[in-house]
């Protein structure tokens, strides 16, 4: 368990021999079993930033911290999902779930025990010996949420996980993560550009604003839960949309003036 | 998509029905799928065409040889060549030739790939091995193998050793930068995950790099193997006592063209054998990979 901690962290690329300032700046914390949406348009830094918690980049200055430990470098704490499909094409369902376990040495025989009841859980047995090939995108990306948490992470780290989905499998694809959510209760950065998606999965929306990434502003989601679609529908969901959205077109604004 | 997949299936079925019982309308709409850019026909089709083409080539042949619109000095008939290949197999020992052919490219093809291979993997994979040797390889490429034909006549003599060394000059440096490719290729987040899920180096490497490189690998394995016949009958047209390039040169010396064609001919047909058997190997290996082969 551990909260996310975002601690003064400035990121510079160097690109075609010109240094892009790609987040400058931010701080912020998902505290600990919350569920957080980082939203902005392209360039506003979203996936550096999940890259840095990750410790797939290091930050410039700064730091990331998870449950309090500084990030030095990537970790089966931390597990992370693309919006490009990863599943392992050469294994099945279930050897792509036992990936993780598999790294670290645990017994084949209680590897099995673990991705049949986590399968189970989720509602994937009938996959287990499927090839990633045979899936659905949305059933892959239902998989790879899976393999990350068979590593009993602390975070869940999402980058756009359901951003090549159609608008249907994308809505069941989510409340199979809340459902997943609410029965862990991990803390999950998630990344989207879309509104609906951040407003209907979040306890706390940071909205980033772009070249050069700063978080511009955190707004607290406060809907009950459990979320079913229909929330979509009511007026305090369209104020929440409604503030971000507006957020985000100023911000587009300053940058372009 | 498991649902597209049994779809697809019941569409295959269908479209495998036996033609005259379909109404005029289906049968039309059969043709125009056919015309479709990227539409897949049905199996007994594809053989249709595929026989078609081979017997339309061997129609041609006989009309201009058995017609006598050309002098069989210059294109024997088939049934001339057919014979002649039946002579050479059964009655002058060119099954050794075949063998001793098969044998160059073997070893050959196996010293090329031991090494290209992990070579390949390293170049693509390590950017500080990249940097090392990649730029000689590719400088290396560009001379013709055949060039260093008198070299290695200088430094091996005339004999097997020479052969061998032609063929690895010509299949070596191209296949390297194809299997580099390969690895090049490798979707960075597919090692990310790995990283995530606690992997070492070490076990991304060997747990992720490399089986995503395999289907690739044996691929490019596949057609390096054409390189290396065209270089085995270069080879053998230089300086050879034995081989199927020498039998080539030798009964070109005559004018003895029945058995120009029939050396050729059995070239092509031991060309389609290895490609099979490349292909048989990538479907048992990579039973995961589905799609155009």
């Amino acid at each position: 368990m551990g909260a996310i901690q975002i601690d003064r962290v400035t990121k510079v690329y160097n690109a075609d021999r010109r240094d892009v300032l790609a987040l400058d700046d931010v701080s912020l914390t998902i505290p600990d079993g919350e569920f957080g949406c980082i939203v902005g348009g392209s360039g506003c830094g979203k996936s550096t930033l999940l890259n840095v918690i990750a410790g797939l980049e290091p930050p410039t200055e700064g730091a990331a911290l998870v449950g309090g430990r500084p990030v030095t470098g990537p970790g089966p704490d931390r597990g992370m999902v693309f919006q490009s499909y990863t599943l392992y094409p050469w294994l099945r369902v279930r050897e792509n779930v036992e990936f993780g376990p598999s790294l670290a040495g645990t017994p084949a025989k209680e590897r099995h025990g673990q991705s049949d009841e986590l399968l189970a859980q989720m509602g994937l047995s009938e996959f287990a010996d499927a090839y990633p090939s045979e899936l659905s995108g949305g059933m892959q990306q239902r998989v790879a949420i899976v393999r990350a948490i068979a590593n009993d992470p602390d975070v869940l780290l999402m980058d756009e996980p359901f951003g090549a989905l159609d608008a249907l499998t994308r809505s069941g694809a989510q409340r199979f993560l809340t459902n997943l959510w609410e029965q862990r209760r991990r803390t999950i950065a998630f990344v989207t550009h879309d509104i609906d998606e951040a407003v209907f999965l979040a306890d706390r929306v940071y909205v980033m604003s772009p070249r050069p990434g700063r978080l511009r502003k955190e707004v607290v989601i406060d809907l009950p839960r459990s979320r079913d679609p229909e929330v979509l529908t009511t007026p305090e969901f369209a104020d929440y949309k409604r503030e971000i959205l507006e957020l985000i077109h100023e911000t587009a604004a300053e940058t372009r003036a | 998509m498991v649902e597209t997949h049994a779809r697809d299936a019941a569409d295959r079925t269908a479209a495998t029905a036996p033609g005259p019982q379909l109404p005029l309308r289906a049968r039309r709409s059969r043709l125009s799928t056919a015309m479709r850019p990227k539409e897949p026909i049905s199996r007994p089709l594809a053989l249709a065409l595929t026989s078609g083409c081979f017997l339309l080539v061997l129609a041609l042949w006989s009309i201009v040889s058995y017609g006598e619109l050309v002098d069989d000095l210059f294109l024997p008939t088939p049934s001339a060549t057919a014979d002649r290949l039946y002579q050479l197999f059964a009655n002058e020992g060119f099954a050794g030739d075949v063998w001793s052919s098969t044998r160059r490219i073997l070893i050959a093809f196996a010293l090329s790939a031991v090494v290209a291979v992990p070579l390949g993997i390293a170049i693509g994979s390590f950017r500080a091995v990249q940097a090392f040797i990649e730029p000689l390889v590719a400088a290396v490429r560009f001379m013709p193998a055949t060039a260093f034909i008198p070299l290695f006549i200088i430094w091996f003599g005339i004999d097997e050793t020479e052969k061998v060394a032609v063929i690895c000059m010509g299949v070596f440096f191209p296949l390297t930068l194809l299997v580099a490719d390969v690895s090049a290729n490798v979707q960075k987040n597919l090692l990310s995950i790995a990283y995530t899920l606690g992997a070492s180096n070490r076990q991304v490497f060997t747990r992720v790099l490399l089986p995503a490189c395999w289907p690739g690998v044996i691929d490019n394995l596949r057609i390096a193997m054409g390189w290396a016949w065209t270089y085995l009958i270069v080879a053998e047209l230089v300086s050879a006592e034995t081989g199927i390039g020498h039998s080539i040169l030798n009964a070109g010396r005559y004018m003895d063209s029945e058995t120009v064609i029939a050396g050729i001919l059995t070239i092509g047909a031991l060309g389609l054998v290895s490609d099979a058997l490349f292909r048989l190997l990538h479907r048992r290996l990579f039973p995961y990979a589905k799609g155009r082969r």
